[in-house]
C-alpha cells in the first residue's frame, strides 16, 4: 500500500527581521505513506520543527510559508485559521517534547481530553467520557478511570506523554506529528513510548512523522528516515539504506556521533563547526563549509536530489556511492578541534 | 585510599505523606582521576544521593539516617557548613543539566568565571581575567577575550555548557560532579562535550562523577558504572564488564531499552514493563521484583544478597547466579 497521507513539496518558511530574512526551511520535500513511521532527523536549527509546525498551519507570525503541504489530500498552506480546524486535532495531531508544558496544569486530564473530543465530535458529556476512557486504554495508561480525575502534576513524565498521545489520538487523526516526544524522558520510558507508537502504526494504520535528533531512536522505531540540514532534506530512504549505507557526508557524520554500547574509549567523531546562520546560508550546498568532500562545485551550486536505488535519494555532488555497504563511521577522519 | 568513599549512605525525607526512603544504604568509591558513572531512572535517587554527599540537602525535610562520606581524608557528613562551602567550589565542583538555568543571565561570562577564582584562590582581577582567557581556550571556545564580555544569552547551548565546564575546572578541583551534563543538548554536541570532559579530566587528573539516565552515553566514557534502582546500587563494576555481561535483571532491562544502531536490524527494543516503585511505599524484598522477568518467590520476601564475582563486579540479586551460571 503506498497511499500518500502527508505530502510536503518545496516547502519554504521565512522569517523577515528588520535587516535580514531568516530562511528556516528552503524547499523541503517529504512524503509519508499510510501506516508508515517517517523519521525526520537533524541538528537544532535545521528546520525540522518548523516543517512539523507547517503541517498544522502553526508557523508563528511573522513567518511566511510557501509551497505545498497536504494532509490526507487537504492543502494546508495559505489557509486562514478557521479553515484549519478540521486539520488541527482532526486529520493531524501533534505531540511535543515536554508533555508537562503542553497540558494545562489547572485542569484534570479528563477535562482536557473531553474538551478535544467534544470540539471535534460534538458528543455529549457521557459519550465523550467513554471515548476518553477508550483513548487512555489504547495507550495502556494504568487505571484510566482514576487518571481522568488527575491533574498533570500528579502523573509521571511517561504517564503524561501517554495522556498526550491519547489526547492526540482521541479524534482518530490520519497523521500523528511527534516532535521529539521522547527526548525529555528516561531511556526506560522512551522505550515504552517507542513500542506504543509502533503498535499504533501497525494496528491502526496511523501515519507518524517522528522528529528527533537521535538516530538510535530512528533505528529502533522508523520505517524510513529523512535527514534535514539547513532547511532541506539532504537524504531520504529506508532506515536500512540510510543507516547502513549513508550516502550524504552529513548523514555519515551524524551517524558517527552515536555512541555504541560497550565500545570502550574509542574516539567518538563529531562534526566540526556549527549549523549555519540561516539568515546567511552558505552559497551552493549549505553543508560545504563543514564537509570534507567539498570541492569548488559545492560552493557554487546547490545539488538536486538524485536516486541511488529504490526509494533512496540524496542531494550531494559527491555522495558516497549507492549500493556498497560501508559500516557507519568508517569515513570519519580525526575529530576536528 | 579512594578520593571519595561513600559507605552505607541512607537519606530519608520526612513529608506530610510519610517517610520517603530516597537513598537506602549505598556505598561506592571514586579514585583520584577516575571517571565513575551513576546510572538510574528518574526517582532512583541518583541525583539526591550526590546532593547529600555534597551537603546540599536541606535538613529538614531531608534526614541523613546513616552512613559516612569521606573525601580526601575528610569526613563530610559532620563537616560544618562553613568548611563544606569552601570545599565545594574549591575542591569539588559541579556541572548541571541546564546550562541556561545554572548561569546567571544578568552577569557577564567573565564575571561568572572569575568569581570563584577570586573568592577561593584570592586572585586579583587581572590575574583572574588572564586565567579566565586560558580556561575558555582549554574548553575550546574561540575568541575568548570577546566571549568574556558577553552574556549567557549570546552563547549556544553547547557553548554555555563549555563555560560551565570552564567554571568547574577554574579552581583546580579534585572532583567534578556532573548531573546529566549533556541531556539537554543535541547528539552531535553531546559527543563534543563528553569528549571534552573526558579529555580535561584525564589531562588535569580530576576525578569525574557523571550522573545520567542514559547508559548509551556513559558507555564510552566511564571507567566504572554504578546502576541505581529505588535508592540502592544494584550493580557495580568496570564499564566494560557491566555492558558485556550485565549481572542484574534491571541492568539487562536498561540495556535492552537503549535504542542502538549496532544491533541487527529488526531487533526491536524491549522496554521494562511497569514503572519504578514509589519510595514512600517500598515493599519488603527486592524493589525490582514487581518488574523483574526472573522473579522467584524469595525475591518478594527477602532482601537480595550482594554477590561479588570476577574482578570487582557486584550485583545485588537472588538470581544473579542463575543469570550468570559461570560465575562463582
Amino acid at each position: 500500500m503506498s497511499e500518500e497521507v502527508l505530502a510536503i513539496r518545496d516547502l519554504r518558511i521565512e522569517f523577515p527581521e528588520l535587516f535580514r530574512t531568516v530562511e528556516a526551511v528552503r524547499g523541503a520535500d517529504l512524503s509519508v505513506r499510510r501506516g508508515e513511521i517517517m523519521g525526520l532527523v537533524g541538528e537544532s536549527g535545521c528546520g525540522k520543527s518548523m516543517t512539523a509546525m507547517a503541517c498544522l498551519g502553526l508557523v508563528p507570525p511573522p513567518g511566511r510559508v510557501s509551497g505545498h503541504v497536504s494532509v490526507d489530500g487537504f492543502e494546508v498552506v495559505g489557509r486562514p485559521d478557521r479553515e484549519l480546524l478540521p486539520v488541527r486535532g482532526g486529520l493531524a495531531a501533534m505531540i511535543f517534547q515536554n508533555p508537562g508544558k503542553a497540558l494545562n496544569p489547572f485542569f484534570t486530564i479528563g477535562r482536557q481530553l473531553t474538551d478535544v473530543i467534544r470540539l471535534h465530535h460534538r458528543h455529549g458529556e457521557r459519550e465523550s467520557r467513554e471515548v476518553a476512557l477508550e483513548a487512555l486504554r489504547s495507550v495502556h495508561l494504568p487505571d484510566p478511570e482514576i487518571a481522568l480525575g488527575r491533574y498533570p502534576h500528579q502523573l509521571s513524565g511517561g504517564q503524561l506523554q501517554r495522556a498526550m498521545i491519547a489526547m492526540a489520538l482521541a479524534c482518530e487523526p490520519k497523521v500523528l506529528i511527534a516532535d521529539e516526544p521522547t527526548t525529555a524522558l528516561d531511556v526506560t520510558i522512551q522505550a515504552q513510548v517507542i513500542v506504543l507508537l509502533r503498535e499504533l502504526a501497525d494496528a491502526r494504520g496511523l501515519t507518524i512523522l517522528f522528529i528527533t535528533h537521535d538516530l538510535g531512536v530512528v533505528g529502533s522505531l522508523c520505517d524510513r528516515v529523512s535527514v534535514m540540514y539547513a532547511g532541506r532534506v539532504v537524504e531520504v530512504g529506508s532506515v536500512r539504506d540510510v543507516l547502513e549505507s549513508p550516502a550524504h557526508p552529513y548523514t555519515r557524520k551524524l551517524l558517527a556521533t552515536v555512541p555504541k554500547l560497550g565500545d570502550g574509549h574509542s574516539e567518538l567523531a563529531f562534526i566540526p563547526g556549527q549549523v549555519p546562520d540561516m539568515a546567511f546560508p552558505p552559497s551552493g550546498c549549505a553543508f560545504h563549509p563543514r564537509c570534507e568532500r567539498a570541492s569548488p562545485v559545492c560552493t557554487k551550486s546547490d545539488p538536486d536530489g538524485r536516486d541511488l536505488g529504490a526509494m533512496h535519494r540524496v542531494a550531494c555532488h559527491h555522495a558516497h556511492g549507492g549500493g556498497e555497504t560501508e559500516a557507519p563511521g568508517t569515513a570519519n577522519g580525526a575529530p576536528a578541534r | 585510599m579512594a578520593l571519595l568513599s561513600v559507605r552505607g549512605l541512607e537519606l530519608h525525607f520526612v513529608t506530610p505523606a510519610g517517610r520517603v526512603r530516597a537513598v537506602n544504604g549505598i556505598s561506592y568509591t571514586v579514585e583520584a582521576g577516575e571517571l565513575v558513572a551513576i546510572v538510574g531512572e528518574s526517582g532512583s535517587g541518583k541525583t539526591v544521593q550526590a546532593q547529600a554527599v555534597l551537603g546540599l540537602v536541606a535538613q529538614p525535610p531531608g534526614e541523613i539516617v546513616g552512613g559516612a562520606v569521606e573525601f580526601d581524608g575528610v569526613e563530610l557528613l559532620s563537616l560544618p557548613e562553613e568548611r563544606m562551602r569552601t570545599l565545594r567550589g574549591r575542591r569539588i565542583s559541579m556541572v548541571f543539566q541546564e546550562p541556561m538555568t545554572s548561569l546567571n543571565p544578568v552577569l557577564s561570562i567573565g564575571r561568572q568565571l572569575t568569581e570563584a577564582m577570586r573568592l577561593h584562590l584570592q586572585l586579583t582581577r587581572a590575574v583572574a581575567d588572564e586565567r579566565a582567557v586560558s580556561l575558555l581556550g582549554m574548553v575550546g571556545i574561540a575568541d575568548p577575550e570577546r566571549r568574556l564580555r558577553q552574556y549567557p544569552h549570546h552563547l549556544s547551548g553547547g557553548m554555555r555548557q563549555r563555560v560551565m565546564i570552564a567554571i568547574a575546572i577554574a579552581c583546580d578541583p579534585l572532583l567534578i560532579v556532573a548531573d546529566e551534563p549533556t541531556t539537554a543538548l543535541d547528539v552531535t554536541i553531546q559527543a563534543q562535550i563528553l569528549a571534552l570532559m573526558q579529555d580535561l579530566t584525564r589531562r588535569l587528573g580530576v576525578a569525574l562523577v557523571i550522573i545520567t539516565h542514559d547508559l548509551g552515553v556513559v558507555a564510552r566514557y566511564a571507567d566504572r558504572v554504578n546502576v541505581m534502582y529505588a535508592g540502592r546500587i544494584v550493580e557495580h563494576g568496570a564499564a566494560r564488564d557491566v555492558y558485556r555481561r550485565p549481572a542484574h535483571p534491571y541492568t539487562i532491562g536498561l540495556l535492552n531499552s537503549v535504542p542502538r544502531l549496532d544491533r541487527p536490524r529488526g531487533v526491536r527494543i524491549e522496554p521494562i514493563p511497569g514503572s519504578p516503585p514509589d519510595p514512600a511505599h517500598l515493599q519488603p524484598g527486592c524493589a525490582f521484583a514487581p518488574r523483574c522477568p526472573y522473579v522467584v518467590d524469595r525475591c518478594r520476601r527477602e532482601e537480595p544478597p550482594t554477590v561479588t564475582f570476577d574482578d570487582r563486579h557486584v550485583a545485588t540479586c537472588w538470581q544473579t547466579a542463575a543469570l550468570r551460571p559461570e560465575s562463582g
